[in-house]
């Protein structure tokens, strides 16, 4: 903000001194010139004769995959359901370790904010910043394949999600409703119980929906690297390059995902 | 004397002296309004007699028991003799008027008893005989984000005599109620610690309603006690000592005319 004088003595008024709009200006330019500058650097790597081929390719793929082979459903229903069971069982694993470890880290319910609090953080940021792909890698290494390595995974990953959307719901919350049941004489765990979960609630409620949402959607694609469900028999279909059945799986993919996302937004709707 | 405060201290890590070296004394069935401006105290003085704010030092008892020096079990069994009511009323916004009230039980019931809202029947009983007293039985189910400000007011009102309390800390009842409101609750309360044999200190910020509803005024500023006595003998130099510089003529008259009125309702 700048504050002039004209020559006639009235002050004026700019959002921005002249310094400080040359600046942007010059910003602006910059970013554009880096952009242009990125854009030749990929242009040169690029082998333009097979991009102008994609179009002839992807119609040719589209061809290959059409008609869905129907019939193939049959083989999919039970890998479909060990993706669902997959994805419910790693949510509720997560959401049983995670809720426990918000409230540790949350810097208004935490024991102790100078030890618990940086370690349970540590926690929430590890788990959260390995995809539940590469905990299945490992898991897959460790475990052996299956739905056990997939559950684990969806969980891992989880924890550090509920955990840290969960504990910056509890530092939102209302504070004098704390200090009104703390008045009654209420003992810590009271406090917790009637002041604290049921401002949590609806946080709550949405957090899990959500996460058990996107894990349907992740455990699709667990079995790709051998944790168990649809995904196993997807990387099958496509080894023998079996594009109808592709076709299939995705198909029955879409219209899971689907379910799931007209699930969660009825729980979210219905506990607010 | 039911409380009594001495040398009361509190300094906050900001380095704030909010309250410098306080005596008080209430006796037992006495409401007490405390006045005085914005960042005087009134809130911290309220708020280190049942220690949700711990004082820097100086000593607090009630009915003979020093709450300063208390563990906090004992702290907790302490603090069920002292019922608290609130400026936002300070409900548990998505629980229902019903749990509200009974939350005023909580420091006599167990927590799995509690948590699975199984109180004993003698509390559930005098919960619904309370809120019939203030007009509410009829809500008892309704969630208490579902009330107007003076019905959340009743509730809070409701939820402090729940706890059994020898002494109401009142802490700004009024200030998010309209006038007429404002009125009411203020009658609610004074009426209820009457009938109940409370104590009660009320902050607050309306000089007109404190003349009106309390017997002994107490005034604070910075944090140090400049006016204690009755009601009437509160005028505009006592108030100048209170507030400041000010032109006190028509905050005086105004009280004394609404006096005046109650006084020609109740003739």
């Amino acid at each position: 903000m700048a504050i002039l004088t004209r020559a006639d003595g009235v002050p004026e008024w700019r959002r921005r001194t002249p310094r400080a709009d040359l600046l942007v200006w010059a910003g602006w330019f910059g970013a554009v010139a880096l952009t242009l500058l990125c854009f030749q650097f990929i242009s040169d790597r690029t082998i333009w004769a097979f991009v102008w081929d994609a179009p002839t390719q992807g119609a040719d793929l589209i061809a290959r995959m059409f008609p869905p082979r129907w019939s193939y459903a049959s083989q999919l229903w039970k890998p479909l359901l060990d993706t669902i069971n997959m994805a419910t069982i790693g949510t509720a694993l997560a959401i049983v370790i995670g809720v426990p470890l918000a409230f540790l880290a949350a810097h208004n319910t935490t024991p102790s904010r100078a030890f618990v609090r940086p370690a349970v953080l540590f926690i929430i940021v590890a788990s959260r910043s390995i995809n539940s792909l590469i905990w299945a890698l490992i898991l897959v290494i460790i475990l052996g394949p299956g739905l056990l390595a997939g559950i684990l995974s969806i969980a891992l990953r989880s924890v550090g999600f509920i955990a840290k959307l969960l504990y910056e719901a509890i530092e939102e919350i209302d504070p004098t409703q704390v200090e009104a049941v703390t008045a009654t004489g209420a003992s810590r765990p009271q406090v917790l119980g009637w002041s604290i979960v049921p401002q949590i609630m609806p946080a709550f409620a949405g957090i899990s929906v959500f996460r058990w949402d996107i894990n349907i959607r992740e455990a699709t694609v667990l079995g790709l690297v051998g944790a168990g469900g649809i995904g196993m028999q997807m990387q099958a279909s496509i080894n023998v390059l079996a594009w109808p059945q592709v076709t299939m799986i995705f198909i029955l993919i879409l219209g899971t995902v689907l379910v799931s996302e007209w699930l969660s937004a009825r729980v979210r709707h219905a506990v607010i | 004397m039911l409380l009594t405060i001495e040398g009361l201290t509190k300094r906050y890590p900001t380095g704030d002296l909010a309250l410098d070296k306080v005596d008080l004394a209430v006796p037992a069935g006495q409401v007490m309004a405390l006045i005085g401006p914005s960042g005087a105290g009134k809130s911290t003085l309220i708020r280190c007699v049942n220690r949700l704010v711990e004082p820097s030092s100086g000593r607090v008892m009630l009915d003979g028991i020093e709450l300063t020096s208390l563990g906090s079990g004992a702290l907790r069994r302490a603090r069920r003799k002292m019922g608290m009511i609130f400026q936002e009323y300070a409900l548990v916004e998505r629980l229902t008027v019903m749990e509200n009230v009974l939350s005023g039980r909580l420091g006599y019931v167990g927590f799995w008893a509690s948590w699975f809202r199984r109180f004993p029947r003698k509390d559930v009983e005098e919960a619904f005989r309370l809120l019939d007293r203030v007009g509410l039985a009829h809500m008892a189910d309704k969630r208490a984000d579902a009330l107007s400000g003076g019905q959340r007011q009743r509730v809070g009102i409701v939820r402090a005599l729940m706890q059994d309390p020898k002494l109401l800390l009142v802490d700004e009842p009024t200030a998010s109620l309209d006038p007429k409101t404002s009125r009411q609750i203020m009658r609610l309360i004074v009426e209820l610690c009457a009938e109940r044999g409370l104590a009660a200190i009320i902050n607050i910020h309306d000089v007109a309603l404190a003349q009106q509803f309390a017997k002994r005024i107490v005034g604070l500023r910075a944090g140090r006690i400049v006016f204690d006595g009755t009601a009437e003998a509160l005028g505009a130099d006592q108030l100048t000592a209170i507030y400041g510089e000010e032109d006190w003529s028509q905050t005086i008259r105004k009280a004394d005319e609404e006096e005046e009125e109650s006084a020609e309702v109740v003739a």
